[in-house]
């Protein structure tokens, strides 16, 4: 492999990867449809839970 | 607590432990010529006494069907206390070569105890054998809970903690004889390395299973930190450690890499066994009993998304800038810097995420010790992940490299963020776990507490000033563009604050010890009033899993 090969590829489809999932993150994470899962996954850890020490 | 065991898993568990035996034996055999025969030995005795005690409860009743209902929190109980057990060995240790910086001497004119053989006890000891053992407890306490599944058998968690700690174990003896490949924070040899890919394995295998069998639509932010932590663990593990041995019956054996490969191998390894062992894992307690103990959701869930995707993706880029001014190539050099940088993002989105969540609770941080743990693990968190960041830009480098701000920067990190939030969600799980209302004395977190921070700090701001002073001394000209100090001026520079910070560690180990003394009592107490109490109407508690395990 050569070292030319190697810059190449992360200077086009590494950067390209690495946006391309930045993207599909934030999508994820901000999607109206999503945030009512999200709100609900973030009380959920307080359901039907005993609470012997605080 | 074996008699838990259905008869199948008992026979399994026997099964396991007397072929570890065996391979102890073998390996004794084969190498008697060698050191590895010590190691043989001691991983015999080990599973010896494993065997002895499933041999005592063999002829116990069946357990009944009653506890597949109820959460398996017994490996987690016993996770805890050899987490704080391992904590104040490995503290002391650090504490001793803390001061040997000072006073040379005080190795007793003893190969085992020098400086380099007694140093990666400590870090074993603290990183692995405290760090390590609490993320196993707390993830499959945290697994259970959010997945509303109990674990899906019972002896697999067995295996992956008395497996670990054998690891551990076997490791830290080898240390003061010698045993060790130099790879810092994968010290151990390559027979030791396979054992621990074998119970890596088995973790992420039970972590999956568990998970599959949740009760919840969404996994629980918390597992995917716990995920990524044991997943890239794994693979990192494997990798760095892919090694020749002269032979079988040898420890000796030699790296697959060489030269400037075999150092980016290592430093991709350490700087992500910082992000991944040290850091993720613990993101993943932070992420549940913070919120839990404060009483309040996670702040911005979404947030919580993204900063792990971003943690997750951009550390496996930063190692390199543990190699600036080598033979590395200057742009892995460049890149190593330029994702270190983007680090503060995803790093500070969680830590602001933490302190906004505690936001309109801070009554609560004031009087609960226990909350105000986590609290300052979130501002150190931040701090560590900054000057991470700061220190990785090769101008920054060029003064802090090799000085005592770079061991500084790691304790800032270690005990600020990583031990505070280990005791934090120790002390909230604890009184959770032995069903009581708190530990056995507030007062005695209360004093922890100031006793963790004031050592912290002592123990920051010495090697602060001891580092910066050091990399300024080593970079002075004179007229003539001569090195002004001589690296022995330095050295007697150095000693004050060597002192200071061997006082702050005592100051740490001490409330470690609290700690450990705290956590013992209050199981005591709860045991006796267990005793007293009906077991049937605590039973009744509702911290049941809503998947039981199948009938084994």
């Amino acid at each position: 492999m050569e070292f030319g090969f190697l810059v190449y590829l992360s200077k086009s489809w590494g950067l390209f990867y690495l946006l391309a999932l930045f993207i599909a993150v934030l999508v994820y994470a901000l999607r109206p449809a999503n945030k009512k899962r999200f709100d609900e996954a973030a009380n959920s850890i307080f359901d039907d839970q005993d609470k012997p020490c605080r | 607590m074996l008699a838990q065991l259905s008869f199948r898993e008992r026979n399994l568990a026997l099964c396991a432990a007397g072929l570890v035996m065996l391979v102890g034996l073998l390996v004794t055999a084969v190498g008697w010529q060698d050191l590895i025969a010590v190691h043989g030995v001691i991983a015999a005795l080990y599973t010896a006494g494993i065997i002895a005690l499933l041999l005592k409860h063999r002829k116990a009743p069946a357990p009944s069907p009653e506890r597949l209902k109820e959460y398996y929190d017994d490996p987690t109980k016993i996770g805890i206390l050899l987490c704080l057990v391992w904590g104040v060995f490995g503290m002391a240790v650090g504490d001793w070569i803390a001061w040997l910086m000072a006073y040379p001497d005080a190795t007793f004119d003893a190969a085992w105890a020098s400086f380099g053989r007694i140093r990666p006890v400590h870090t074993t000891g603290v990183i692995f054998g405290f760090g390590g053992n609490a993320l196993i407890a707390t993830s499959l306490h945290v697994v259970q809970r959010t997945s509303r599944a109990r674990l899906p058998d019972q002896f697999s968690p067995w295996f992956v903690l008395l497996g670990y700690n054998l690891f551990c174990l076997l490791a830290v003896i080898g240390y003061p004889l010698g045993i060790t490949q130099s790879k810092e924070y994968a010290e151990p040899e390559w027979y030791l390395d396979i054992w621990l890919v074998i119970v890596w394995v088995a973790y992420l295998v039970l972590y999956l299973r568990t998970l599959a069998r949740r009760q919840e639509p969404h996994i629980y932010v918390a597992n995917w930190y716990y995920l990524a932590f044991i997943l890239v663990v794994a693979v990192l593990h494997t990798v760095n450690n892919l090694a020749v041995p002269i032979a079988v019956g040898s420890t000796k054996s030699y790296s697959l890499f060489s030269g400037v490969q075999d150092a980016m191998t290592q430093w991709w390894y350490g700087h992500n066994a910082v992000a991944f062992f040290l850091t993720a894992g613990f993101l993943g307690m932070l992420y549940y009993y913070l919120p839990k103990c404060a009483g309040r959701p996670i702040y911005s869930y979404r947030m919580s998304i993204i900063s792990f995707w971003g943690i997750t993706f951009m550390y496996m880029w930063a190692g390199s800038h543990h190699l600036h001014y080598t033979a590395l190539p200057q742009w892995v050099q460049t890149l190593g810097v330029g994702f270190s940088v983007m680090l503060i993002v995803p790093s500070w989105g969680s830590a602001a995420n933490a302190l906004l969540t505690l936001n309109g609770a801070w009554h609560r941080v004031r009087d609960d010790a226990t909350l105000r743990f986590m609290m300052v693990a979130a501002v150190f968190y931040g701090l560590s992940t900054f000057e991470g960041s700061f220190m990785a830009i090769r101008p920054v480098n060029s003064l802090s490299h090799y000085t005592d701000w770079t061991v500084g920067h790691v304790h800032s990190g270690a005990l600020g963020w990583v031990a505070f939030i280990v005791f934090g969600s120790i002390y909230s799980l604890v009184p959770w776990l032995y069903k009581c209302k708190g530990m056995y004395s507030k007062y005695l977190v209360e004093i922890h507490f100031w006793l963790a921070l004031s050592g912290t700090l002592i123990y920051l701001i010495s090697l602060w000033n001891a580092g910066i002073t050091q990399g300024l001394m080593w970079r002075t000209y004179n007229e003539s563009g001569e090195l002004t100090y001589s690296f022995l001026d330095s050295m007697i520079a150095m000693k004050p604050y060597y002192i200071a910070r061997g006082i702050g560690g005592f100051l740490f180990l001490t409330g470690a010890c609290l700690a450990l003394l705290n956590v013992v009592m209050t199981i005591k107490q709860a045991s006796r009033e267990s005793s007293r109490s009906d077991a049937s109407t605590r039973a009744a508690a509702v911290d049941l899993p809503v998947a039981g395990a199948p009938q084994s």
